[in-house]
Parts: structure tokens; C-alpha cells; sequence
């Protein structure tokens, strides 16, 4: 049993989701159990299709599960909710509002004064000080990630969902906009439910790794890592980890 | 036959032939500016292939153009710009165009804004609106004299009913198509009811509502000639229909002239709002060069520097 013990953030139990096509049910989730302990940073990953986006959907409030129950703080969820907040791939980010509009989002009910404050602060925060009154089209990819962070993260929302985040950003800014969350997440301790495809992406950020397989998904295994940050990608123990997660991903680790 | 149509389609040819040969930004009118020497040009020809004899009462014998040239066009329209009637009848015509798109823009984009945001609220009123739609309104003419007399209420009821379809259709469609990612978001946010309307629906189908405005108003510019033929006594489209009782072919196309003309300067002035922070990006310019011109002039570019380089080298 996970629930009731103390720490739990989520419980995750006996989810299974699936949708009705024209031919028959297409199961995309079955039987989930997953307990995530809060301020607790986990890397959900499984190659595409195996229902990892639509569990973090089910978890933030945007779909619902077929059967099971996904509680947060014991309480079943019922949609969504600004106490946690999701950063998706394609930043969700207001492409008519300025930079400092987009972070203030969230703060409406705030007086301007404490509004100026936080945005000020996470601006600065996620290093995009000097932007405030630019628009997203004016920023990079990576930049415009930044910004959905800094509106994440400006409501102290306790979990904070992120579905690929870093997906549409090219390898040298994934691996710097990395380290920017662990420093943020050291920071600030939310608890971060992460999905990826990437195996190097889950080492470098979670504490534990949910492995999912290929539809319909289930739990592979869920793998704690034991290494503290910053994490040395050319350590023994690093490697052996990344064999393991593609050992149990079902793919050879050498080609 | 005159030979200056032929120097000057010869010479817009050649603009326009050494224009798709640059690489380096143009004068932004210039190649405007030719293709519009080169349809004068083409419509002076024309004027003068298409001609009838005419037996004067001295004997001799004149050649009469069919149709007005250019400078015979240009020509009568002296009179009318001279006594202010063509200003007084633009005036008419764009009074009935502005309160006449205005009164749909009113009515059209809440409308289609409620409709596209329920999905109860569409299935109600779209099938209507495409029954509706492709009726023109010319037909509604009988009609609008009967309710409205001759009058400008008429000719601005037509203009009404031939923008508001569009306006209705663009909105509801704008909303329908927001990308769930920013719905999603602004839910997350808690934002709800008339905040989320203001700060995310009505923001997000903004730049979309406008191209259908700009839709919209080159529609009710092409109904005002017939708004105007029957309805009422001034304007534009009267201008047209009165010259042809009088015989005044010049005067004819001298208005037909001056609407398309005042239709660029309108939609002109309708893209400006497009260029507003809130709105551009929404418009993935249309004018500027795709992706293949781009990379073609980069292969030509290095092409010409290989073989500068060959036959320097060699």
C-alpha cells in the first residue's frame, strides 16, 4: 500500500486508460501504481506511444483515467489547478503578451507591487533579465522554455509536470537548459514529474526513473539513482545505469 | 497606332525581367508600379485594336475607339474631380461602407466569438449561415428597396448583409481553432470566465478575426456598385450607373478606376492593423521569400563565387 505514508505527493493507483476507436479499445495505460514523495524530482521515460504524456495528462487534470485513482496530497484530482502547473512541449507560452506578461500570469490576485517583485525575481531566476518586454517570437526556443519555467514557477506551485519540455531544443541548449532545472528545482524543491524518451535526460535529473514499455504501458521497473548532482556522464556507476535503463527499455546499449 | 504603349510595356518587361535576376532588395513599388504600365499599356492596345468609322458630315472619315483609353479616361475624369462631384460621391460611398461593415463587424464578431467557444452555440447557427451565405446579395435588392426605400439604409443594409458572413464564419473559426496548448494553459493559470476570454480566447483569434475583416471588407467594397446601381443617388456605384444612362463610357470606367484604387488604399489601411505587437505574430509574412527561393539564391550565390574563384585562379 503507498497511500497514507507520510511524504507521499501523488499516488498513482491501478490507473489504466483506454479509448475507444472504430475498431475496438486501444489500452494505453494499464494498471499503474506509482507513489512520488514530495520535492521529489522522477523522470518518467518509454519510447513514443507508450502512454507516459497521456499519464502525466491524467496526473495534471487534463484527462481522466478509465479506472484507478490519482490523489495528490489524498485529495482525488479533479481537473486542474494552479497549485501545480505544467510546462509542455510546445512552451504553451502567450505568443501576444510580452515576456514579463507571460510570467505574471499566474499572479493576477497579487498586488502590483508584489506582481513587479516575482516576476522580477524568476525573470532574473531563469536568466532572461534584459527580455521583460520582448515577445516570444523574438526569443529562441530555448529562451521561450525559460519563460514557461519562470511562469511555472512564479505561483510556488508544489508540483510542477513537464512533458518533453526540452524536447524542440537542440543538444547543446538541452544539456544547458538541464543543469538551469536541477539548479531551479535545488532551489526552489518543488516536486517535478518529468517525461522523456531520453535515456541521458532521465540520468542526469531524477531521482528515480519510472521505465515504461511499449503500449499498452505498464511500469517496467522504477529505478532509483543513487548519484548525487552534478553527475559525472563518464563515471562508471553513470554507465552502468544507462545500460541498465536501456537493458530494461529493451534495446541493446551498443550498436 | 501610338507607339508609347510599346516603349512602355517594353520597358516595364525589362524591370520586371532584371528584378527576378537581383538578389539585392528593391524599391518596394517598383515592380508594382510595372505590371501596372504594363495592364495600362496592354489596356491602351487593346482601346485602340477595337475601333468603328464614323462618317462625319464634312465627309471625311473618324475612327472611334469601342471602349475609353487610358488618357480619354483620364480625360473626362477632370470634370467630375474639378466640380467635386467625385469626391462628394466617395464620400457617399464610404460613409455606407463604414457604417454598413461596421454594423456587421458589431454584430458578426461577438457572435462568431460565442459560437466558436460553444460548440452547442455553432451547431445552432452554422448551418444557417451557409444557407444564408451563398445567396448574393444583389438578390436581396427587391427586398432592401421595399423595407428601406430608396435611401441609404438600403445600399448600407446590403453592405451589412454582404460582410457579416464572413466576419461570422472567421470568428467562430478563429476560436475553434485555437491551439489547445494555450487553453490548456490558461486553465492551469485558473483563469475562468470573462478573464480568460480577455487575456487568452479573444488575444488568440485576434489575428484571425482580422483577416476575415479584411476578407469581409473587399466583399462589401465589391457590393457597393450594386448597392448603389439601384438603391440610392450618389456614390460611387450611382456614378457608374448614372454615366451609363448619359452614354459616358470615359465616365464608366473612369469610377471603376477610382474604386479599385480606393479598394487598395482600404485594405491597405486594414493590413496596418496587422502589424501591431499583439496581433503579428500571427502572420507568417506572406510576401517575403520561402524557404526554397532562399536556399536557391544561396546555391547561386556560392555557384558564382566557385567559378569567380576557378577563373581567377586558372
Amino acid at each position: 500500500m503507498i497511500v497514507g505514508v507520510p511524504g507521499t505527493k501523488v499516488a498513482i493507483q491501478g490507473v489504466d486508460k483506454s479509448f475507444r476507436q472504430r475498431k475496438g479499445e486501444l489500452v494505453v495505460l494499464k494498471n499503474i501504481d506509482l507513489a512520488v514523495r514530495t520535492g521529489e524530482f522522477v523522470c518518467i521515460l518509454g519510447p513514443s506511444g507508450c502512454g507516459k504524456s497521456t499519464l502525466l495528462n491524467i496526473v495534471g487534470g487534463f484527462d481522466t483515467a478509465t479506472s484507478g485513482t490519482v490523489e495528490i496530497d489524498g485529495e482525488p484530482v479533479l481537473g486542474p489547478d494552479p497549485r501545480r502547473i505544467f510546462v509542455f512541449q510546445e512552451y504553451g507560452i502567450f505568443p501576444w503578451a510580452t515576456v514579463t506578461d507571460n510570467v505574471a500570469l499566474g499572479l493576477r490576485k497579487k498586488s502590483e507591487a508584489e506582481q513587479a517583485r516575482i516576476v522580477e525575481h524568476y525573470i532574473e531566476l531563469v536568466g532572461l533579465k534584459g527580455f521583460e518586454g520582448s515577445y516570444p517570437s523574438e526569443l529562441s526556443g530555448g529562451m521561450k522554455q525559460r519563460v514557461a519555467v519562470a511562469r511555472a514557477l512564479a505561483v510556488s506551485p508544489d508540483i510542477i509536470f513537464m512533458d518533453e519540455p526540452l524536447g524542440a531544443l537542440d543538444s547543446i541548449t538541452r544539456l544547458q537548459m538541464r543543469a538551469e532545472l536541477l539548479r531551479i528545482w535545488q532551489q526552489e524543491k518543488p516536486t517535478i514529474l518529468f517525461v522523456t524518451h531520453d535515456v541521458d535526460e532521465a540520468l542526469q535529473l531524477a531521482d528515480r526513473i519510472v521505465v515504461m514499455t511499449p503500449r499498452p504501458g505498464r511500469i517496467a521497473e522504477i529505478v532509483p539513482v543513487g548519484m548525487a548532482h552534478p553527475r559525472d556522464f563518464g563515471s562508471v556507476e553513470y554507465g552502468k545505469a544507462k545500460n541498465r535503463l536501456f537493458e530494461l527499455l529493451g534495446v541493446s546499449h551498443a550498436v | 497606332m501610338s507607339t508609347w504603349p510599346f516603349v512602355a510595356a517594353g520597358v516595364a518587361l525589362l524591370v520586371i525581367l532584371v528584378a527576378r535576376r537581383l538578389r539585392d532588395p528593391i524599391p518596394k513599388a517598383l515592380l508594382p508600379l510595372a505590371t501596372a504600365t504594363l495592364f495600362v499599356a496592354g489596356w491602351h492596345v487593346t482601346c485602340e485594336l477595337m475601333t468603328y468609322s464614323v462618317k462625319m458630315p464634312d465627309g471625311t472619315v473618324r475612327w472611334i475607339h469601342v471602349f475609353p483609353t487610358p488618357w480619354e479616361t483620364f480625360l473626362e475624369m477632370r470634370t467630375p474631380i474639378a466640380d467635386g462631384t467625385l469626391l462628394r460621391y466617395t464620400v457617399a460611398t464610404l460613409y455606407r461602407v463604414a457604417v454598413g461593415f461596421g454594423i456587421a463587424a458589431l454584430i458578426g464578431i461577438p457572435l462568431g466569438l460565442w459560437a466558436g467557444w460553444y460548440l452547442r452555440g455553432a451547431q445552432a447557427i452554422n448551418p444557417l449561415i451557409q444557407a444564408l451565405r451563398p445567396i448574393s446579395p444583389i438578390a436581396w435588392i427587391p427586398l432592401a428597396v421595399l423595407w428601406f426605400g430608396v435611401k441609404d439604409a438600403s445600399a448600407i443594409f446590403l453592405i451589412t448583409l454582404a460582410s457579416f458572413f464572413p466576419i461570422v464564419t472567421g470568428s467562430m473559426t478563429a476560436v475553434r481553432t485555437i491551439p489547445t496548448v494555450y487553453v490548456r494553459s490558461a486553465q492551469n493559470f485558473g483563469l475562468e470566465g470573462f478573464e480568460l476570454f480577455r487575456r487568452v480566447i479573444f488575444p488568440a483569434s485576434l489575428p484571425a478575426i482580422i483577416t476575415s475583416l479584411r476578407f469581409a471588407l473587399g466583399i462589401a467594397w465589391m457590393v457597393i456598385v450594386a448597392a448603389e446601381m439601384i438603391a440610392v443617388d450618389s456614390g460611387l456605384g450611382y456614378m457608374i450607373m448614372d454615366s451609363r444612362n448619359a452614354n459616358n463610357y470615359e465616365r464608366v470606367v473612369g469610377s471603376m478606376v477610382v474604386i479599385g484604387l480606393l479598394g487598395v488604399c482600404l485594405d491597405w489601411t486594414v493590413r496596418r492593423l496587422e502589424h501591431f505587437d499583439i496581433v503579428r505574430w500571427g502572420y507568417p509574412g506572406a510576401t517575403r521569400e520561402t524557404e526554397v527561393e532562399r536556399t536557391r539564391a544561396e546555391i547561386d550565390r556560392y555557384r558564382a563565387k566557385i567559378s569567380g574563384t576557378v577563373m581567377g585562379g586558372g
